[in-house]
């Protein structure tokens, strides 16, 4: 079976519309980060108290409430969630954390008010953490310097590798899926916790690969291409990659989609991002960093300096 | 041809034996027990699979820091005497600045005496000595508040293991944490049971034997004014119950001596008792012979004086000295469990500063045991799905992508089995990403083999050029992603370390398995062929 094959796509003439999408995309990410939903953390990055309570049979969240309000709890967010153990279903309570000195008196407080006050039936606390919100400050800047080493180091691979334009445009097309991913996030208001960093860093690595792929080839290809302008070995390299590109992302796709239906409520922000990244990760080697390239060396001549084939270094 | 051929399956099968081995024994040597014990020994679980409690705990190393002063504040007052300066103030006026003494009223003739105590090895080796006028002021010294930080973080360390021993925990990580300064990182695998792991780590708390100067009065202003309005710089007021055993009692207000009489590493055992007279609770102990020989001076000059236990920053019993104490006494008035606890804590020696939690997580062993089954069904799910199309799309060759695939997952299994790492959930999702993209070096190389036979090189020249190619590029797209799983190890914590070794080893492996396997794989299959037979791909 062959899905692709002599693929002749001018991607570079649709350059407009390409970014058109990611204007669209990245936009309204960055609107909803602002104005809208904001970036919405994840207890372990904010603060606060999240108790996991399954029960014998569905609750009722205003007897939830009841109950809280019964014991002076203010503030509390009730949420049911898509939970792991089929034969209970569960509920989510998020309690905001003011104090750095975190006990478990929040835990003991929602079990209080639950045992005294709610009636319905069993329940049972299935997992309960508290985070004080400098603590939460501090996970907060660990993730954020760890996305950018990791996009610095490999702006140095890239670089060592090939050119440092190279490193440049696929840092940029990473840093827009990242940028799109974390939008997305915001845009159906779905907490980023720890774990959905991990997600994004793997994306980072990935969308990485995709890129990486297009440009080993873009390189080749300027190794024997002496006449042709770069906008066309950069078509060619793309299209020539295109097959493997759909395939890789297609399948890994599977793998993530699987994740995402099966993996439970714990995995489910982290197969979120992944199902998003990937989309867009793919998407990105194709319309970002691979334009970007040529872009750069279209400005290079209008500057009026040698126009460089980046890659001939291979 | 056909000898490296061989040569190379013997490599294959090894690997695939000894790393089968490593998935179920890990480093040890072969053991009796049901498939599932056998992994679970070898493949740690992480606290979000078991249940289990994290806890980041922050250490008020400045406390510690306050209590050195203090008491170099007492040893200053007392060396000045003996040295014969009258008159000069030693104190530390600024209770925000815990590691500056500050020495007042020093009169001209005085200056030398109190520069010679002050220029003795004691005082010089810990502390910056300024020269202000009428006096001086005495500044820790960066180094020795860096050394003495560090020396109450490891001790607290040290405590809080022995505590946590107590628990009876298997493979409990009690570590320093290095988010923020001086914080300390509990992991207790298999213990949930919130309420078990609060009392333990609560009764860790800093405990101190004060004079008491005035109190109790019932509010702070109070007992101010018994001191005629203001606080001496050696004194602090601390709250506690009127009568500790009462409950709903509001809390009064004592001055205490700064300086602790005893404070909490003097202590060298304790047991919870009874008196016999009354058949209260109570904690009696012992002091260690140079603590004991302090009490005894302390006491024996300071009959009918009051004397406070101090238990986290709180007045817990308050007695009056009837005789001289030398080496063992009781704390009284406390509840049973108290002086349980109490006793316990003694007998470990408690924390040299006190506590606090910024961080508290547990999680229940069946929620854990759900992730597990649902990670585990998502992977075969997604395993499967991909070795189906694999073999749709590739015929013959899937084949050969398909094993490679089961090898990459037994290599990565055994390298967890080995190393004993821990797999957690976002581990498992490691893993299911690791099949992803795993296949992403089959395809690469399956793509580059059919576009050198579209160019219609012969079956074993498109095989070379195709590894030949996509060689490169397979490790550029490793490299770059094992850099950011490394400065992800490198800067993240527990769960997400997990993911970035599963990703890492699963990528070494896929650079194995990929190139080395799938080539001899091709090789074994050309080496059969008739030339000019085409290939299944």
């Amino acid at each position: 079976m062959e899905l692709f094959r002599d693929i002749n796509i001018d991607w570079l003439g649709k350059k407009w519309y390409l970014l058109a999408f990611s204007l669209v995309f990245s936009v309204s990410g960055i609107f909803s980060m602002l104005f809208w939903h904001k970036i919405p953390y994840g207890v372990d990055f904010k603060g606060g108290t999240q108790v996991h309570v399954s029960f014998d049979r569905t609750p009722s969240e205003d007897h939830i409430r009841a109950a809280f309000d019964a014991a002076g709890i203010k503030d509390a967010k009730i949420q049911a969630v898509r939970g792991d153990q089929a034969a209970r279903p569960e509920v989510l309570i998020s309690l905001p954390e003011k104090s750095d000195a975190v006990g478990f008196d929040a835990r003991a407080a929602v079990l209080s008010a639950l045992q005294a006050n709610y009636h319905d039936g069993g329940f049972k606390v299935e997992s309960s953490q508290t985070i004080g919100p400098t603590a939460g400050e501090q996970l907060r800047h660990q993730a954020l310097f760890a996305t950018l080493y990791s996009l610095i180091g490999m702006l140095v691979y890239l670089w060592f590798r090939f050119e440092l334009i190279y490193g440049v445009a696929a840092v940029v097309a990473v840093f827009h899926d990242t940028l799109i991913t974390i939008g997305a996030f915001s845009l159906t208001n779905q907490e980023i916790t720890l774990t959905v960093v991990a997600a994004i860093l793997t994306l980072v690595g990935y969308s990485m690969n995709d890129t990486i792929v297009v440009f080993d080839r873009i390189r080749e290809n300027l190794a024997t291409a002496r006449r042709e302008t770069l906008a066309t070995v950069v078509n060619r390299s793309i299209n020539q990659t295109l097959s493997r590109t759909i395939l890789t992302s297609g399948l890994t796709f599977l793998t993530v989609l699987s994740l995402y239906l099966f993996g439970g409520e714990v995995l489910h922000g982290f197969s979120f991002a992944l199902v998003v990244g990937i989309l867009i990760g793919t998407y990105s080697s194709i319309a970002v960093a691979a334009p970007m390239l040529v872009a750069y060396q279209d400005w290079r001549i209008a500057k009026g300096k040698t126009a460089s084939l980046p890659g001939k270094r291979a | 041809m056909q000898k490296k051929l061989a040569g190379r399956t013997g490599i294959i099968v090894a690997t695939l034996v000894i790393f089968t081995y490593f998935i179920f024994f890990g480093s040890g040597l072969p053991k009796k027990g049901s498939v599932k014990q056998l992994l679970t020994n070898s493949i740690h679980l992480g606290l979000d699979l078991k249940g289990g409690t994290h806890l980041v705990l922050q250490v008020h190393v400045a406390e510690a820091v306050a209590a050195q002063t203090d008491s170099d504040v007492a040893r200053l007052q007392a060396d000045l005497a003996k040295a014969g300066v009258a008159g000069a103030q030693v104190a530390k006026l600024d209770p925000t600045k815990v590691d500056i003494i500050n020495v007042a009223n020093v009169t001209a003739a005085d200056t030398s005496k109190v520069r010679g105590v002050l220029n003795g090895t004691s005082y010089s080796s810990t502390y910056d000595v300024a020269s202000v006028p009428n006096g001086y002021t005495l500044t820790m010294k960066q180094q020795s508040r860096k050394e003495m930080e560090s020396t109450v973080l490891q001790t607290s360390i040290e405590t809080i293991r022995q505590r946590v021993d107590s628990l009876g925990v298997a493979e409990p990580v009690i570590q320093q944490y290095g988010l923020g300064d001086n914080q300390i990182l509990i992991e207790l695998p298999g213990i949930s049971n919130a309420d078990e792991v609060h009392n333990a780590i609560q009764s860790t708390a800093r405990l101190e034997i004060h004079e008491v100067v005035a109190g109790p009065a019932s509010t702070e202003a109070d007992a101010l004014q018994t001191l005629g309005g203001s606080l001496p710089p050696d004194d602090m007021i601390v709250k506690g119950a009127s009568s500790v055993t009462a409950a709903g009692n509001s809390d009064m207000f004592y001055v205490l001596k700064r300086v602790a009489i005893v404070s909490g590493t003097d202590f060298r055992g304790a047991q919870p008792v009874r008196d016999p007279n009354t058949g209260q609770s109570q904690t009696s102990f012992n002091l260690t012979s140079g603590a004991g020989e302090r009490f005894y001076e302390f006491t024996s000059a300071n009959v009918g004086k009051g004397i406070a236990v101090v238990l986290e920053n709180r007045v817990r019993s308050v007695a009056s000295i009837k005789s001289a104490i030398h080496d063992s006494g009781v704390i009284e008035g406390l509840s049973e469990d108290e002086a349980k606890n109490l006793s316990l804590m003694l007998r470990t020696g408690s924390l040299p500063a006190s506590i606090s939690y910024l961080d508290t997580l547990t999680v229940g062993p069946s929620l854990g045991a759900a992730s597990i089954q649902h990670g585990v069904y998502a992977a075969i799910a997604g395993m499967l799905a991909v070795m189906f199309f694999m073999l749709l799309y590739y015929r013959g060759a899937g084949i050969n992508a398909d094993l490679a695939l089961v090898l990459n997952l037994v290599i990565l299994l055994g390298f967890m089995g080995l190393t004993g790492s821990t797999l957690t959930l976002p581990g498992i999702a490691g893993v299911i990403l690791t099949i992803g993209m795993g296949v992403d070096s089959n395809v690469l190389i399956f793509e580059r083999i059919r576009e050198e036979l579209h160019l219609g090189r012969a079956p074993s020249a498109a095989v070379q050029n195709g590894f030949a190619h996509a060689w490169i590029t397979i490790i550029d797209t490793h490299v770059t992603t094992i850099v950011s799983a490394a400065i992800l190890f490198l800067f993240g914590t527990g769960p997400v370390r997990g993911f970035a070794v599963t990703l890492t080893f699963g990528l070494l492996a896929n650079i194995f398995t990929a190139v080395f396997v799938s080539r001899t794989i091709f090789d074994a299959i050309l080496n059969r062929k008739q030339r000019g037979e085409a290939l299944s791909i």
